[in-house]
């Protein structure tokens, strides 16, 4: 793995005397995403805020590159760092000098400042409203302008605060595909703070999970959601399976995924090759007891033995090896019908359209 | 009296530019740390700052006579009676206007652009000057409602100034003395100008604000 370039130790962060933020260890790698998720008001924005340093914490420690965060000179640390946030924040100045204001800020040559901000303008397809006056942009064409702001710094760390939750669905999904797009090209270690699952999917390489102030689960988004440390977090996730594939064949809007040896069909529009991860909430599969679940239209079907079972209220979480692990939410009444126990021989089917397909 | 004239609009302009000037240098450092710095008791200086941008330039007048006035704490620098006397007086009516009116300008802009310039790098004196960049219109009124009020009072330029003629005569002391001696027509002559004084200088500010709004 690569190396470490911030790291967080045993954070505590208090509003009043009202505990906000805990955070026992976090370790963010150089080059990879971090997807920060949970629901709004759990803590996410105040981590964001210590790790760039605008919010002192009021214990532990974050270190940089292996020295203490406090060590280091706050402005020099600030002009290594770049932020986003919500909403774009841009000043009332044209779109080129707000991607410009921070340049200025580190005293960058005019020339420098210049080339770099028209560099980025023209990646972030923004370059025809240089001139325009910030206020007179649309939410998608503000936050673009936020973006290449940010990145026209070429930050060693890169903070994302829910950048697109206040943009309308078709143009998030457009800037959502290009962020990706930016970051796999440049490599720039990024934090980004969502509460959307989808944008966690597809942006993160790792997945935090932070409910009530404490981060409860750091790991591969396929390690999280399938195994949540406990039901608080595979509640907020809802969907545990997760099993990175690749579409292996395509016809018209039926898709054939490759995931572990199995091939398993979904439905959607993704290109042959691509690289996608296979997404099933648990309440959307449904398990029999036969070899072959007959009479049923579900177009998948695995079968494997049962792992574990756990109660989880009225229902029964039952995960079934099938060469990768599914995870199925069941009634107490038809695990009792069908006599389940651990280690049982099970067919777990689902249709082709409960399988959300998310390309990477 | 036309040269008469002349004189008292120069010192007019003079006076009231350089109060303006001074409490500009006095107010937006002041407005801006109290905009900015969430102290203890901030609301109340707030509200004594409000209170005293109300303040009645005769009781300004009367302070500053007081304080100047020969058996006075600062007689020895024989001030009173002079353009510096009323400076003085018209920079202590202007510059509690210009810090409040900071003070709101820098308040009414998002808080999280602070925390957005810093997390792009600036520093404090950056962002102070970005902040003021982005309130520049506010800024403006705030220097616009500065001037006019000093260019319009009359009660503290008369007690601490004494309408002396070729010396601290201005505008409105003028006109008092002429609307007293029954010389209609040169208060009429001298308010125009007045009027015409405020309108220029609004105009240009104005325009802009109007520059800064397109």
């Amino acid at each position: 793995m690569a190396q470490t370039i911030l790291s967080v130790k045993d954070l505590v962060v208090t509003h009043g005397d009202q505990p906000v933020l805990k955070v026992d260890a976090l370790d963010i790698q150089q080059g990879e995403v971090l997807a920060v998720i949970g629901p709004n008001g759990a803590g996410k924005s105040t981590l964001l805020l210590v790790l760039a340093r605008l919010l002192p914490p009021s214990s532990g420690k974050v270190y940089f590159r292996g020295f203490p965060l406090e060590q280091e000179d706050e402005l020099t640390y600030r002009r290594r760092i770049a932020l986003v946030l919500q909403e774009p924040l841009l000043l009332h100045r044209s779109v080129f000098d707000n991607v410009a204001a921070g340049l200025k800020f580190r005293g960058l040559p005019r020339t420098e400042v210049k080339t770099r901000t028209m560099n980025w303008l023209e990646r972030l397809e923004i370059n025809q409203l240089k001139d325009r006056p910030a206020h007179r942009l649309s939410g998608g064409e503000a936050q673009r302008t936020s973006l290449a702001r940010a990145f026209a710094l070429q930050p060693e760390l890169l903070f994302l605060d829910e950048p697109f939750s206040a943009l309308d669905s078709p143009t998030r999904s457009r800037m959502l595909q290009d962020l990706h797009a930016l970051l796999s090209q440049t490599g720039i270690t990024t934090v980004f703070i969502t509460h959307d699952l989808d944008e966690a999917l597809i942006l993160g390489d790792r997945v935090a999970v932070i409910l009530g102030g404490v981060l409860r689960q750091v790991g591969r988004p396929q390690d999280v959601f399938t195994s949540p440390t406990d039901a608080e977090v595979a509640a907020f996730v809802g969907v545990e399976t997760v099993i990175a594939g690749k579409v292996a064949a395509h016809d018209r809007g039926q898709i054939m995924v490759e995931a572990n040896g199995l091939n398993l069909e979904a439905v959607g529009d993704i290109p042959i090759g691509t690289q996608v991860l296979f997404c099933l909430r648990p309440e959307d599969i449904t398990l029999s007891i036969s070899e072959r679940a007959t009479g049923s239209s579900a177009r998948n079907q695995l079968s494997g033995r049962i792992l574990r079972m756990a109660p989880s209220g009225p229902l029964v979480r039952v995960v079934v090896d099938c060469g990768l692990p599914v995870v199925a939410l069941i009634t107490r009444g038809s695990a009792n019908d069908m006599k389940l126990v651990e280690g049982q021989t099970v067919t777990a089917s689902f249709k082709a359209t409960a399988v959300h397909l998310i390309p990477r | 009296m036309n040269a008469d004239i002349l004189e008292i609009t120069l010192l007019s302009i003079q006076v009231s530019l350089l109060a303006t000037g001074i409490s500009l240098f006095i107010g937006l450092p002041l407005g801006t740390w109290l905009a900015l710095h969430p102290l203890r008791g901030r609301n109340f200086v707030l509200s004594v700052v409000n209170t005293v941008m109300a303040l009645p330039p005769v009781v300004v007048g009367l302070f500053v006579a007081m304080t100047l006035w020969r058996s006075g704490p600062l007689g020895d620098l024989h001030l009173i009676y002079t353009p510096t006397a009323i400076v003085i007086a018209q920079t202590i009516i202007a510059a509690p206007i210009v810090t409040g009116l900071t003070a709101s300008a820098l308040q009414q802009l998002d808080p999280r652009l602070r925390l957005q310039l810093m997390g792009l790098g600036a520093s404090p004196t950056q962002m102070v000057f970005s902040l003021w960049r982005e309130a520049r219109l506010p800024l403006l009124a705030a220097l616009m409602a500065a001037f006019g009020s000093v260019i319009s009072e009359v009660g503290a330029s008369m007690m601490v100034g004494g309408n002396i003629r070729h010396q601290t005569r201005v505008l409105t002391t003028a006109i008092v003395l002429e609307t007293g001696k029954g010389e209609f027509q040169t208060a009429i002559s001298l308010s125009i100008l007045l009027l015409i004084l405020a309108y220029l200088v609004n105009l240009g500010l104005t325009l802009i604000q109007q520059r800064g709004t397109r």
